[in-house]
């Protein structure tokens, strides 16, 4: 068996993905259970399908998260974190002094030297955005108080690794042994050789320049390869702006995830959001499983069987301080008791910088690897922990306190019902701005970068996509939404967005632009019912307006395109099952265009009938007529 | 049990604090079928057909509305002249809403002493309504004394809560035939009965 090629390599890692996953989300346990579990068979202590090489796999997958972090930026819109600011500082900073007091006070007690009990305390404090987000996204709790909790403390540990890395090299401690092989992390980068305030102003150049170009820039080039139509290359390019953002960001020294972070904010008011969103996705999810995998691969269970009770009791440890920590904190922001054990639970654990920070500091002499490796044991399992914690909480705690997020009172307005509008051309654009002129805020999807380019100009909200793609349509919030409204103008594209929206969200409910009268008949056999001929309803006013030029009296002209138009959508729909033979239909539909004119005409001649008798005084004149009132 | 129909129309009840109330769950009451028509008819083309074998599905008829300018909103005003055709609701061979009972819960901004012959109306609401109890009598429906929320821009919630309270107890009332008509016979309005008992 030759295990080092490289499809050997991807055979196990998809496999055991593509087994493991599904069986556990099956079981409720969750995609990152899955992933970990997946990880611990196949890695060196059961299955033994993986070995060494799974450290270096988890580095590639790190990218995983740096991805997440730029989608998770692209969902932010700028005021949003300026909303958030209160608990990224509040919350985020006391959880991250807190624990790491706490936790250096513990290491202290246990005899360590104070610069590796601070290097441990700083470590731990830290928690495993992949982990958390990636459940929490799963639960659908990423929009709830907690879950936006959670994410800022995140957001904080993310900023904060800067200065720890900053620090570290200071506790340097003479006389351990140094492992000088991993010190990829301590890259040459621009701010070499430069003082403070050179580093200062570089890093500050840096982002500056990045948010510019991300303002000004990036939309010119994208709408430059979106015009070429070819997919892959828009995939590369998105590929190479998150690629381009980690790099710049390890040029001056800070975490790659903090860059694509901030790229994805500067992305987010564009038009080309739900596009990039729908093409690093795939590629996040994957390097996030392997990421997962690498974890569960990498605890270290022979450490473990060695000394299974120190282990389990740091574990412990660490998870009950950080929760009490955490659940604290919440405390004192008046959490609800439910939302608090939410976001308790989900962040008690140690994080992947654990493993980067651990590794420098062997490598700058403050811990020893006899000290380090129990605990990256450590870390590892307190986050394969983690999503059974979630689940333990949500099943055995919550139904306890049960009160969840209230239900909202039936009669306040939908203001949170979405609308999806697809094709923002004549049609979709006046459609959608009578929408926003009675306070609705739709989601616009088009294809023709142009056009977007210029809706955008007139302050419109449109993205630049293609809404028959299933990955586009959830991006664009189809599995929240309440109705998806199709204007495009081809009746092609009209029947691929129907088709796709009806296969992947059942619930959206569609109403579609009709081009012509047999395209109508196309709709109702996909089973739309709420279609529109697009011209029917001018033409009918126009009609209703000759009328009245004519001579005609304007309120029977004006509710005669009632009848009319109500004529011709049921005379639509009966026609509709005999459309395909066209002999038939002609002459079925000749006759019915036929009784209905003459059904109007003797209306407007005769008094009697049936229509609108009410208004009609012949019966009133045959009882009371000619004898009595004469 | 009697089936009632509530005909409700009120134009602006997006913007209706007391109706709000009034009407929530009536949607959901065993035999109640609640007809919004605002709802129903957005471009006021009432079609008359569903209408009339609605009405005959039911054994009361009500009409629940704002009471603007001494009379009822225009889509009931146009209800009655397109459905209430001579020859099915009248005159001969119209017996189709003989026997039936008939009607109405008002929302009003007025205060009750504003309606008698010294207050500001002049008329009290009874003699406003004479249309309608004419038009009842006319066909051949038996016509009960309304159902009045007074000074709707000022009441409290607590009050509006005790009409909502007197409103279902009415519709109850009505559909398991609990209360005694003739004890309605001497009322000016349905109010007093709940103030007395």
């Amino acid at each position: 068996m030759e295990q080092g090629g490289f499809f050997f390599q991807a055979l196990v890692y998809l496999a055991a993905a593509v087994v493991a996953v599904p069986i556990a989300k099956k079981l409720g346990l969750g995609s990152v259970l899955g992933y970990l579990l997946a990880g611990i068979i196949i890695g060196p202590f059961l299955l033994g399908f993986i070995g060494e090489e799974g450290q270096d796999v988890m580095h590639f997958a790190e990218f995983g998260v740096v991805m997440m972090l730029f989608l998770v930026g692209l969902e932010l819109q700028p005021s949003m974190i300026w909303k958030l600011r209160r608990s990224i500082f509040g919350l985020g900073g006391s959880q991250v002094v807190i624990t790491t007091i706490i936790i250096t006070g513990i290491a202290m007690a246990m005899d360590f030297a104070w610069q590796t009990s601070l290097a441990i305390g700083l470590t731990f404090a830290l928690s495993s955005t992949a982990i958390v987000l990636q459940s929490l996204n799963e639960k659908g709790l990423m929009k709830t108080e907690a879950g936006q909790n959670a994410f800022s403390v995140l957001l904080f540990q993310d900023i904060a690794v800067i200065p720890i890395l900053a620090v570290l090299p200071y506790l340097a401690i003479e006389g351990i042994v140094t492992d000088n092989s991993s010190s990829s992390h301590a890259a040459t980068t621009w701010l070499d050789g430069w003082p403070i305030w050179g580093q200062t102003m570089i890093t500050v150049g840096v982002i500056t320049t990045m948010i510019v170009a991300g303002k000004y820039l990036i939309g010119p080039a994208f709408r430059l390869i979106a015009r070429t139509d070819l997919r892959e290359l828009f995939t590369a390019a998105s590929l190479l702006l998150v690629i381009s953002a980690a790099v710049l960001m390890t040029m001056i020294g800070l975490s790659p995830a903090l860059g694509t972070f901030i790229a994805g904010v500067v992305l987010a008011q564009s038009e080309f959001r739900h596009e990039l969103e729908t093409d690093i996705e795939p590629f996040k999810g994957l390097l996030l499983g392997l990421f997962f995998i690498a974890v569960g691969a990498s605890i270290d269970f022979e450490l473990v069987a060695n000394q299974p009770g120190m282990i389990a009791g740091l574990v412990i440890l660490l998870m009950v301080v950080k929760f009490i920590v955490l659940f604290i904190i919440g405390y004192f922001f008046k959490m609800g008791l439910d939302k608090n054990m939410i976001f308790s639970f989900s962040l008690a654990q140690g994080g992947e910088f654990a493993f980067v920070l651990l590794s420098f500091s062997t490598s700058n002499s403050i811990l020893s690897n006899d000290v380090a490796n129990p605990l990256i044991a450590v870390v590892a399992i307190s986050m394969a922990l983690t999503p059974l914690l979630m689940l333990f909480n949500e099943k055995l705690i919550q139904p306890r306190f049960g009160t969840l997020e209230k239900e909202k009172d039936a009669d306040e307005m939908n203001e949170d019902k979405k609308v999806i509008i697809a094709g923002f051309g004549r049609v979709g654009s006046s459609i959608g701005r009578f929408l926003q002129a009675n306070g609705v805020y739709a989601t616009y999807l088009d294809l023709d970068p142009d056009n977007v380019d210029l809706l955008r100009r007139l302050g419109l909200k449109v993205y630049y996509g293609d809404a028959s793609r299933k990955d586009l349509l959830h991006a664009a919030g189809a599995s929240e939404a309440h109705l998806l409204i199709v204007a495009v103008d081809e009746e092609e594209k009209t029947r691929e967005i129907i088709e796709t929206a009806q296969k992947h969200f059942p619930n959206l409910k569609i109403m579609a632009r009709s081009q012509s009268i047999l395209a109508s008949y196309k709709l109702i056999e996909l089973g739309v019912d709420r279609f529109y001929l697009e011209y029917l309803d001018s033409a009918l006013r126009m009609g209703a307006d000759a009328l009245c030029q004519l001579g005609h009296r304007r309120y029977e002209s004006f509710r005669a395109i009632k009848t009319y138009r109500k004529s011709i959508e049921r005379f639509l729909h009966e026609l509709s099952g005999i459309h395909h033979d066209r002999t038939l239909l002609i002459s079925e539909a000749k006759k019915k265009l036929q009784f209905l004119e003459e059904s109007m005409l003797e209306e407007k001649e005769s008094f009697h009938k049936e229509k609108d008798l009410g208004w009609d005084a012949s019966g009133l004149i045959r009882d009371f007529g000619d004898n009595k009132i004469n | 049990m009697k089936k009632i129909l509530i005909l409700f129309a009120h134009p602006a009840f997006q913007k209706s604090r007391i109706n709000k109330i009034l009407i929530r769950g009536l949607q959901n009451m065993e035999g109640v079928t609640f007809h919004d028509l605002y709802q129903a008819y957005p471009e006021m083309d009432i079609e008359v057909k569903v209408e009339q074998k609605l009405v005959e599905e039911h054994d009361i008829l009500i009409f629940h509305h704002p009471f603007y300018w001494y009379s009822s909103p225009a889509i009931l005003k146009e209800w009655q002249d397109l459905v209430l055709q001579h020859g099915w609701a009248y005159g001969s061979g119209g017996n189709a809403l003989k026997d039936k009972l008939f009607l109405q819960i008002l929302t009003t901004g007025g205060e009750l002493k504003a309606y008698c012959q010294k207050g500001y109306n002049r008329f009290t609401i009874r003699q406003l309504l004479t249309p309608f109890e004419q038009t009842s009598n006319l066909c051949q429906m038996i016509y009960l004394p309304p159902l009045v929320v007074h000074g709707t821009f000022s009441i409290s919630k607590e009050v509006v809560m005790l009409y909502k309270k007197h409103y279902l107890e009415l519709l109850e009332g009505l559909r398991d035939e609990k209360i005694n008509l003739a004890d309605l016979e001497s009322k000016e309005y349905f109010n007093e009965y709940f103030n007395v008992n």
